[in-house]
């Protein structure tokens, strides 16, 4: 009865090799003399590339007996998490060299979160799912922990983690409700069987509980009280790589069982992700403002993008899933520049993270200071720079959608914010010059320039990308 | 049936009380008695509905792990629990009314919709009948094949785990004695023997 088969590896085979990577980086670290930092570092950032390659290569099609799928928006989404983790990497290499606690196992354990995130982004069913996202979370809450000489942190490592299994519990709870109604644990079955059967109040239960679940993973209100505190507890490195990656993943899967396996519930998931969503904004826009530590303020500004880019979502229409796929390329491509910025925030006494830190940056380090100002620009969403085009699209796709309301506060939150990003640009081109900064390695200043040129000139590759976006987009439809 | 019935009610009973009296005892080591003893007597209702492999399961890893694992957490750290539990009673009130309005609106929404009976079905026996298969061999014509992913990804869970445990507590601390095999075997007679002459009388 049985005819032991191998399933179709080629769909899975960035997984495959970044799973294999890991485990060979693991050993070498183990068994090598001296110190391997750097060379795991550069074998890491090396198996991204090769990851990112594959991806673009791998076939589409379903694999491992229906788990696992590798269609054209999976493949979009991998290619910006693998890129935004091999970047984020790459802003370590020279501030974990100062700072003096080198570790092999924390690119091994960031190359294991990332293949937890291509899990995520590739999932079909409600246990891989699971699997995925908490292999990478499991990560995550270790490499905030990593210089666990410091107090904060332990605690940033340690808040994460409880607040992190509760939502699992959550997230648990709702998929086992969910194949309790529906006897199906794949998208697939479980769309037909909402289509043939209405959606019953069980069912929803499940939804809002799964739901709870992933939206504590991308920091949208109400489940962001855990962002300000690890972004500020956890070293500059890493809190640039939770900001890009995982919420890109997060946000993939949110969209792909909304759309897969909800669909025939769209209205009942419209109105939970129009709620998180404005509230996000509206929170992300107000509690900025007081902020003085830089990377608090980023962990605000990043609760706030996510509600923008679930105003796509919300709409829940091709247009909008459209939306949140450019608003995740240009997200993780600003994000990736501000913390290059932030890391080179450095002085011969150490690294500062105050925003008062910046007095005076334009005379001090005039191209840095301009890179800055234009990213903060295209976070507050001013044309015609990158962040005005995210912002554009998806409120594009919430007013076709007849989402008034959602489109109209979103609007004025977006006001609202750009309020604390053009203090710090007046903190830096207005008042007077302090001490400069001791200069940048040339990781930092290759990813600013990098991100700061790609907000500048986006409009010339909008075309090339929102086609991309679109194709990923209709791969789910 | 009856025997099936009195069993069912005698385990089901234990299993209650004693997870009560996990957080009603005074003393965190009889807590954990009870805890076991509520892990033994859910594995007796899983032995009754034929499930022997979970029920085998929940004692060999609760009971043999997990359990005696808190037991020596609680005996070795120096945890004041009373003090812990100051304010659980100042608590408890608001606690139990966050509780009670929870189960009374899952009930509400709930108790409307029953499972289908389809879904139940298939949910239900989702395995082969177990006249046919035991669970064991049942649980294993899938678990590496159909299921292969899921257990691989599952090992990778647990590998994380691991390294993570060791990254955060392994400390490398310098002048400790290690033991080296090679030293050891390279030993001789002369590395390691001294003869003194003694004067008699004066000692050494």
């Amino acid at each position: 009865m049985l005819q032991p088969a191998l399933p179709d590896l080629m769909p899975a085979l960035p997984e495959i090799v970044l799973a294999v990577g890991a485990m060979v980086m693991l050993m070498l670290g183990v068994f090598r003399k001296g110190d391997t930092t750097n060379l795991i570092t550069g074998l890491a950032i090396g198996l991204f590339i090769v990851a990112l390659i594959l991806t673009v290569l791998a076939p589409s099609g379903m694999t491992m007996n229906g788990a696992f799928v590798m269609d054209e928006f999976a493949r979009t989404m991998k290619i910006l998490i693998f890129a935004a983790a091999a970047i984020a990497l790459s802003l370590g290499v020279d501030f974990v060299a100062r700072e003096g606690y080198g570790r092999f196992e924390l690119p091994v354990l960031i190359v294991l979160a990332t293949l937890g995130m291509g899990m995520m982004v590739s999932a079909t069913t409600l246990i891989a799912l699971y699997l995925g996202l908490e292999l990478m979370s499991l990560a995550l809450y270790v490499t905030a922990a990593i210089n666990r000489d410091s107090t904060r942190a332990s605690e940033a490592g340690l808040k994460y983690f409880v607040l992190g299994a509760l939502s699992s519990g959550m997230l648990l709870y709702g998929a086992s409700l969910v194949y309790g109604f529906t006897g199906h644990t794949e998208f697939g079955p479980i769309a037909d069987v909402l289509q043939a059967g209405g959606v019953s109040t069980g069912v929803i239960f499940g939804l809002v509980f799964i739901l709870a679940g992933l939206v504590f993973k991308i920091s949208a209100v109400p489940f962001h009280m855990w962002t300000p505190d690890v972004y500020e507890g956890s070293p500059t490195p890493i809190t640039a790589f939770f900001a890009a990656a995982p919420k890109i993943a997060a946000m993939a899967l949110l969209v792909r069982i909304a759309v897969d396996a909800f669909e025939p519930a769209t209205r009942e998931w419209q109105q939970v992700l129009t709620f998180v969503a404005i509230a996000s904004m509206v929170l992300g826009a107000f509690a900025a403002i007081g902020q003085r530590n830089i990377k608090r303020l980023m962990a605000y500004s990043s609760i706030g993008h996510m509600g923008f880019a679930l105003v796509g979502l919300a709409a829940g229409t091709q247009a909008g899933v459209q939306g949140v796929v450019v608003y995740m390329a240009i997200y993780a491509a600003m994000t990736l520049g501000t913390f290059a910025i932030i890391l080179s925030m450095r002085r011969p006494g150490g690294m500062v993270e105050e925003i008062d830190e910046l007095s005076g940056l334009s005379k001090t380090n005039p191209l840095q200071a301009f890179f800055l100002a234009m990213l903060l620009f295209s976070l507050a969403g001013i044309p015609p720079l990158a962040g005005f085009f995210a912002k554009y699209f998806v409120f594009l796709a919430a007013i076709e959608a007849e989402l008034y309301v959602l489109a109209v506060i979103g609007v004025l939150a977006s006001v609202v914010g750009a309020v604390y990003y053009l203090r710090i640009i007046k903190i830096m081109y207005f008042d007077e010059p302090v001490e400069g900064f001791v200069p940048a390695a040339i990781e930092l200043r290759t990813v600013t320039t990098a991100a700061g040129l790609f907000v500048i000139f986006f409009v010339l590759v909008a075309g090339p990308i929102t086609g991309w976006a679109d194709r990923a987009a209709a791969s789910l439809f | 049936m009856v025997l099936t019935g009195f069993f069912f009610y005698l385990f089901a009973a234990i299993t209650v009380a004693s997870a009560f009296l996990v957080i009603a005892a005074r003393n965190p080591v009889h807590s954990v008695f009870f805890l076991i003893l509520a892990f033994f007597n859910s594995a007796g209702l899983f032995m009754l509905v034929g499930a022997e492999f979970l029920a085998l399961l929940l004692v060999v890893v609760y009971v043999g792990a997990v359990a005696v694992l808190f037991l020596f957490v609680v005996m070795m750290l120096d945890v004041d629990f009373a003090e812990l539990r100051q304010g659980f009673l100042q608590y408890l009130p608001i606690g139990a009314l966050i509780a009670v309005i929870l189960v009374l609106e899952l009930i509400l929404v709930l108790g409307a919709t029953a499972f289908d009976a389809e879904v139940a079905l298939e949910t239900g026996m989702p395995m082969p009948p177990i006249e046919e298969i035991s669970n064991i061999e049942a649980i294993g014509l899938v678990l590496y094949t159909d299921y292969v992913y899921f257990f691989q990804a599952a090992g990778l869970v647990l590998l994380v785990a691991m390294v993570g445990a060791i990254v955060l507590t392994l400390r490398h601390r310098e002048g400790i004695k290690r033991q080296d095999i090679n030293v050891q075997n390279a030993r001789t007679p002369d590395t390691s023997i001294e003869v003194v002459k003694v004067k008699s009388g004066q000692g050494l």
